[in-house]
């Protein structure tokens, strides 16, 4: 099985198939950086960081109200 | 990005403080930027008895973890309120208190059963008010003030603090700035002193951290919290608000900070005349004690009467 960056957020999953930036990903995916924790195999990144196919993505939402 | 500290792969990077850091100085510089609020705000003393309320989400428990670690004597207080809405939710979130609780046995959990207390759940009340039937937030919120405040003042505790972190307080703010609710405006603050009538001191410690920033304190300190939102919370002005000022955020950033310290400072010197001189003034309400601005019954004793005359 080829490998891919597959990524979390919520009850949604995307893959991706090339190496990107978090910050291009949140863009791909349309979320802002400011409403968002970004971890990398379990690990908290910044948007510089890249991502590699075989990575484990899970998107945090901070964003609470009521 | 490195950490501004040590030079190790940063974690976080905060473009509203120019400033990345690692997990270990990341965590540091919260608790230090925390017990700074706290005395910049002369909320509390470290002789004093702190209640946390606690929701069972990121913002109250990573209040409380903060409160410990800086040596306070901080107890927690949940209100149950009985939401299931198909998700459990009030039982996942106070099983979440609890397990903070019990993994820190130098402190105390007090728990308010608003079902088992009054008879009734905050989805039950609300269906049967117009005010909650309107808005059941609304009928959260008061049950919520009124049961800390009670809890507070009887258990003897000096403050009672809340988890409300900075987009909470801008989201607040640009509401009643919107609407020029003057009141609500003067009255918004880190601090609100207690009241000679009733009116426990009520803090916000969290005040001056995005609401991103708590999030990545409570997951790098390894806290489990809740992470459904509320559901009632769906389609909640607060969100919307929240969202707008987002977008303010992305394009300028320490745009939600500036609002907030920005308005703290007018209003320190003198945007709105002091409260003393509008406030109208408090009586005790005839049930609970608790002050309230009409004679008779207070908000929350009226929500429960009108149950007990229907025979509920």
């Amino acid at each position: 099985m080829d490998k891919v960056i597959r990524v979390r957020f919520r009850d949604r999953t995307w893959t991706f198939d090339r190496k990107m930036t978090v910050k291009r990903l949140l863009e791909e995916v349309g979320l802002l950086p400011e409403n968002v924790l970004v971890l990398r195999n379990g690990t908290m990144v910044t948007e510089d960081q890249h991502l590699y196919p075989g990575d484990e993505v899970k998107i945090v939402a901070v964003i609470s109200g009521g | 990005m490195k950490c501004r500290t040590c030079g190790r792969p940063a974690v976080i990077n905060m473009r509203q403080h120019k400033l990345a850091l690692c997990a270990d100085h990341y965590l540091d510089w919260f608790v230090r930027q925390t017990e700074r609020t706290i005395r910049k705000y002369r909320m509390f003393t470290p002789e004093e008895r702190i209640l946390v309320a606690v929701s069972g989400g990121k913002d109250s428990l990573a209040l409380w973890d903060v409160l410990l670690r800086l040596g306070y004597h901080a107890d927690g207080l949940y209100i149950d309120l009985g939401i299931d809405a198909g998700l459990d939710y009030s039982h996942q979130s106070r099983s979440k208190a609890e397990a903070f609780a019990a993994a820190h046995p130098e402190t105390r959990l007090i728990i308010v059963d608003i079902p088992a207390t009054y008879g009734e759940s905050i989805p039950q009340v609300a269906a049967r008010t117009l005010r909650g039937r309107q808005r059941p937030c609304s009928v959260c919120g008061l049950v919520k003030r009124h049961e800390m405040n009670r809890v507070a003042l009887e258990e003897g505790y000096d403050v009672l603090a809340t988890g409300h972190n900075l987009d909470d307080e801008v989201a607040v703010l640009f509401g009643n700035t919107m609407q020029w609710k003057v009141g609500y405006l003067r009255r918004q603050g880190p601090v609100l002193p207690a009241d000679a009538q009733g009116l426990a001191r009520k803090v916000k410690p969290l005040c001056r951290f995005y609401e991103r920033e708590t999030a990545a304190y409570a997951l790098l300190r390894g806290i489990d919290y809740i992470y459904d939102e509320c559901p009632f919370s769906k389609g909640a002005t607060s969100l919307r608000y929240k969202a707008l000022l987002a977008q303010m955020e992305h394009r300028s950033p320490g745009a939600k900070l500036h609002f907030y310290i920005h308005f703290l400072k007018a209003r320190e010197e003198g945007l709105f005349c002091p409260e003393e001189q509008t406030r109208p003034p408090m009586h005790p309400c005839e049930r609970c004690g608790q002050p309230t601005t009409a004679p008779g019954l207070c908000a929350f004793c009226r929500l429960w009467v009108r149950k007990e005359e229907a025979g509920g």
